[in-house]
């Protein structure tokens, strides 16, 4: 499939940015991204090219205008839908759940 | 304008992610798909135990075993599965020498495909459309943005990773090394030397 993902030879990215001692993971976010599609892979629900296509479906925008572990996101929420493990009706209320705990907890 | 862009690969998530993850996170927990426990694992498998070391640890062996080095290069994953190190189910790793005449370097220009088993996970500059959409393009430019000056007299050999195959630069030694034992070579094989962003770190000991 051809996509906003495909950027080999593409002008107009800009400068490439490294940084030195660069750690694993930037924050805690990346960690529990992470560690979900790495269960996932562990379990046999991420085959390589389903993860692919779980990334290539997302929002054309939102791919070029995320950090990378959005796109695992994107898979991790995906993935879980096509393979039955939660719906979005369900991660919705979850969703709205946690963030009700936490608005309470900082109150 | 320096970028178009914040993707990246390590600025701040935008607000939903924190949120949509901790949400995923606890339906699988709730629902007995997945022990927390296991979630912590996996994150300390590859923020503390695999990463460049263990990749440097075979290239420091080629350097010094010219046996090992050709049996790298002809197969790859059965020699680095000899060593444990055995990747993604089906995914090859293929080996190539850096020489005088030429230099190589490794992208995935579709996503983010690395030999994880070898070198841990990927820097995020190697994740980011910057370096995916350029090195194909103007390798020459984008390596001296590294520091890394190839003369124009050598090629360069741009391998793009795919899911099925996976890429490791094996370096040039540096010079005066010929009296240093394996341990001390590995510690002059950068992570980045492996990808073919730099060269392998000069030894401070040698001779000017």
């Amino acid at each position: 499939m051809n996509g906003i993902h495909d950027v080999g030879g593409e002008h107009g990215f800009g400068a490439v940015t490294t940084e030195a001692n660069e750690p694993v993971f930037h924050g805690q976010w990346e960690r529990d991204v992470f560690s979900v599609i790495g269960i996932y892979f562990a379990a046999g629900l991420c085959p390589l090219d389903e993860f692919r296509h779980s990334i290539e479906v997302m929002d054309p925008a939102e791919y070029l205008s995320t950090p990378y572990y959005v796109h695992w996101l994107r898979a991790a929420e995906n993935l879980a839908f096509w393979n039955g493990l939660f719906t979005p009706e369900e991660l919705q209320a979850r969703i709205e759940e946690i963030e009700a705990h936490e608005k309470r907890e900082s109150a | 304008m320096d970028q178009i862009t914040r993707s990246d690969g390590y600025t701040q998530p935008p607000p939903y992610v924190a949120l949509r993850i901790k949400a995923i996170q606890s339906l699988l927990v709730e629902k007995g798909l997945v022990a927390q426990d296991a979630l912590d694992e996996v994150v300390d498998i590859y923020e503390n135990r695999i990463g460049p070391k263990d990749g440097a640890a075979v290239i420091a062996r080629a350097w010094v075993e010219p046996e090992f080095k050709a049996r790298l290069l002809e197969d790859g994953i059965g020699t680095l599965a000899e060593l444990g190190m055995t990747g993604f189910e089906g995914a090859h790793v293929l080996f190539v020498e850096n020489t005088d005449q030429v230099h190589n370097v490794v992208v995935c220009t579709l996503c983010s495909c690395y030999p994880w088993a070898v070198l841990g996970l990927p820097p995020a500059w190697y994740k980011a459309p910057q370096y995916r959409s350029r090195v194909v393009l103007e390798p020459r430019k984008v390596l001296a943005e590294f520091g890394t000056t190839v003369p124009s007299e050598k090629e360069i050999r741009v391998w793009d990773s795919t899911a099925e195959i996976r890429y490791i630069v094996i370096p040039q030694r540096p010079s005066g090394t010929e009296g240093l034992s394996v341990d001390q070579l590995a510690e002059l094989v950068n992570r980045d030397s492996m990808i073919g962003t730099r060269f392998a770190t000069p030894y401070e000991g040698a001779a000017a």
